[in-house]
């Protein structure tokens, strides 16, 4: 593989990035710029939308059009300006905590809609820029700010959550895994459609270390080593895959997209 | 024609082209009219998953070039609270109307209150801009979303219009204007090149220019306080440059934006301070006063953020008194006495069940206030 200029693709004056050593979304990050960079759009018809969070701050860092809105309410900006001009690609990056909880109703709501977004969703099973709360993805049992004595609530499958609300493109990879991740994400560019692409991505600073996970790469180290094939886990019992985090591609499917429907109204309207 | 299908009317002759909504009583026939108008034109309407998703989107939508407006009422403009601010901050052109029903919480939905005057000025959090517009009409209804559209674009000021349950259902025999009479504003293109391109430069009229997503100028926008280039800033000093600028707008500009009619009021000694529907009983009041001899006069603003104080205070010296006849708990009226701060006693009128104040009532506060007097 060539090796690209990532800082055409970057604001690199805003640099050092907010994100803590050991942090899985730089990995992301870059993953993403080099999907763009494979699939050729220009930055001028990109836009990039983020909700609140550690992962939501991207946007800052990199030369599109870039909207970093409110807490949770990323995909509900980003429906804004998909309809109203579809020329742009929009990719929404998130978290957990902004995609599932706040975030959770827009999250299922444009996968239904099919509307032709793509979401990367950095799951890092924490609160992080609040410094550790649990989250909807907190694995029941683990330590976090607000569950000192450990999770009792069960956790949200959000690519599961993704593909049962009606999106035509899911797909789970880490931040160990960086190309596979990268080709999911252009994968999921190319969708005409929902996507969405669930990236596990390490906080060794807030999850981490309550949880006696050591540093980020004892926990990218974790991440390959539970990682287990979408293929591999059809053959396994729930019980097995309980501790797995589940890799590929979960949903490939076409269906009409929401504005590509709205634009054939449109001609047909005023055709009429 | 009711208000509503008026306000549809104004925003269609506005130049809108995008709707995000959310169903709620009493505003929904603004969204079921703009659902059958906006393809039609080449827009957009969306039925979003919930009130604040809708807020949300009509954000999105103005950043990619489209004027864009959503309707809803009190309980629904609670929820698009957060993201009106972001828009106040980000200084995203958008007009929300809100039909007012009853409340709190869900209150009246199919009966009318004015009681989000204040929610509409102080709704969502922190020191902002707003500018709150207010019909008493079927026909000022569509006047006044034109002027929401034209000062929310001229501006960057987010644009509440109040409606309430009356005007927005109530039916009136209206005079539709020639478009080509009306006048229109559209936001500029940049002057400045993209690569020169400050999304939040601080110019002369404190008004930056807006680019659009997709046009070449690729610029950042957050609600975090951020500097003239539009990314987060912890400077204390830009941060007060900034904010102060923002707020700035309003007043600055307040003499183009503040709308008063004015009516008998160069002898009146009794005024009535009324708007929204409440203006229409107290028209007819002032009308049946001065049949009894009294000197009585109107004053109505159109606009009720800013708040027209200058207007209140410009009263002659023979105003004795003022009357103020509203749905609520006397929202407004405490903004009058503070206006005024004495040089006239303020009577307060208040109804909060749904029904509306009647001339009479009206009428014979007037005549308590100038019995007062002797």
């Amino acid at each position: 593989m060539d090796m690209i200029d990532y800082s055409k693709y970057l604001r690199e004056k805003k640099f050092p990035l907010i994100w803590c050593p050991g942090c899985g979304h730089g990995i992301v990050m870059k993953a993403i710029i080099r999907a763009i960079d494979r699939v050729g759009w220009k930055r001028d018809d990109m836009v990039m939308v983020s909700g609140i969070g550690c992962s939501s701050r991207m946007p800052g860092y990199v030369d599109f059009n870039t909207l970093h809105t409110t807490h949770g309410r990323a995909i509900a900006f980003a429906t804004g300006i998909k309809l109203a001009n579809p020329r742009l690609h929009v990719v929404v990056v998130t978290g957990d905590g902004d995609a599932t909880a706040i975030g959770g109703n827009h999250y299922i709501h444009a996968a239904r809609r099919n509307i032709d977004l793509t979401v990367i969703l950095m799951n890092n099973y924490i609160y992080g820029m609040t410094g550790g709360q649990v989250s909807p993805t907190t694995p029941m049992g683990k330590m976090a700010s607000t569950a000192p004595y450990g999770n009792l609530e069960p956790s949200f499958n959000v690519s599961g959550l993704a593909e049962a609300a009606g999106a035509t493109f899911v797909a789970r990879s880490t931040a160990f895994h960086a190309t596979q991740l990268e080709n999911f994400i252009v994968k999921a560019l190319e969708k005409k459609g929902f996507s969405v692409v669930e990236a596990m991505s390490p906080c060794p600073t807030v999850y981490g270390r309550r949880n006696k996970l050591r540093g980020g790469v004892q926990m990218l180290e974790d991440l390959k080593e539970r990682s287990v094939s979408v293929k591999k886990a059809a053959s396994m019992t729930r019980e097995e895959l309980e501790n797995a985090v589940v890799t590929g591609v979960i949903v490939d499917i076409d269906k009409p997209e929401y504005t590509e429907q709205y634009e054939r109204l449109i001609a047909s309207l005023q055709k009429g | 024609m009711t208000g509503n299908e008026a306000c549809s009317e104004g925003a269609l002759i506005a130049g809108v082209r995008f709707f995000a909504g959310y169903p709620i009583t009493p505003s929904s026939e603004i969204a079921e009219e703009l659902a059958a108008a906006l393809p039609r034109l080449g827009g957009k309407f969306i039925q979003m998953e919930d009130e604040i998703g809708a807020m949300g989107a009509v954000i999105g939508a103005s950043l990619a070039g489209a004027k864009a407006m959503t309707a809803t009422s009190g309980p629904g403009f609670s929820l698009k609270q957060e993201n009106i601010g972001y828009a106040c901050m980000a200084e995203i052109p958008c007009v929300i109307v809100n039909v007012q029903r009853g409340g709190p919480s869900t209150g009246l939905p199919t009966l009318p209150q004015q009681s989000d005057v204040m929610q509409a000025r102080w709704g969502t959090h922190g020191d902002h801009p707003i500018i709150v517009l207010c019909p008493s009409s079927v026909r000022e209804t569509l006047d006044l979303t034109v002027r929401a559209f034209n000062l929310t674009e001229k501006y960057r000021i987010p644009v509440i219009l109040l409606l309430d349950e009356i005007v927005g259902h109530i039916s009136e025999k209206v005079t539709l204007p020639d478009p080509s009479e009306i006048e229109i504003y559209d936001r500029p293109a940049p002057t400045a090149r993209p690569e020169e391109y400050l999304p939040y430069r601080y110019t002369d009229d404190d008004i930056p220019e807006m680019a659009t997503f997709g046009t070449g100028y690729r610029f950042h926008v957050t609600g975090l306080c951020h500097d003239e280039t539009g990314f987060p800033t912890n400077d204390s000093a830009q941060i007060d440059k900034g904010l102060r600028r923002l707020n700035r707008k309003v007043e600055r500009y307040r003499d183009d934006i503040v709308e008063v009619e004015r009516l008998e009021l160069d002898d009146a000694e009794v005024v009535l301070f009324a708007y929204g529907s409440t203006a229409r009983s107290a028209r007819r009041a002032m009308n049946l006063a001065r049949d009894k001899g009294i000197r009585a006069g109107l004053m109505r603003p159109r606009t009720l953020w800013p708040f027209p104080d200058r207007e209140l205070r410009e009263l002659g010296p023979q105003v004795r008194s003022v009357v103020v006849p509203e749905l609520n708990l006397g929202q407004m009226a405490h903004e009058v006495e503070w206006a005024l701060a004495g040089r006239a006693e303020v009577t307060h009128i208040n109804r909060i069940d749904g029904e509306p104040i009647s001339p009479t009532t009206i009428l014979e506060a007037i005549q308590e206030v100038v019995q007062s007097w002797t």
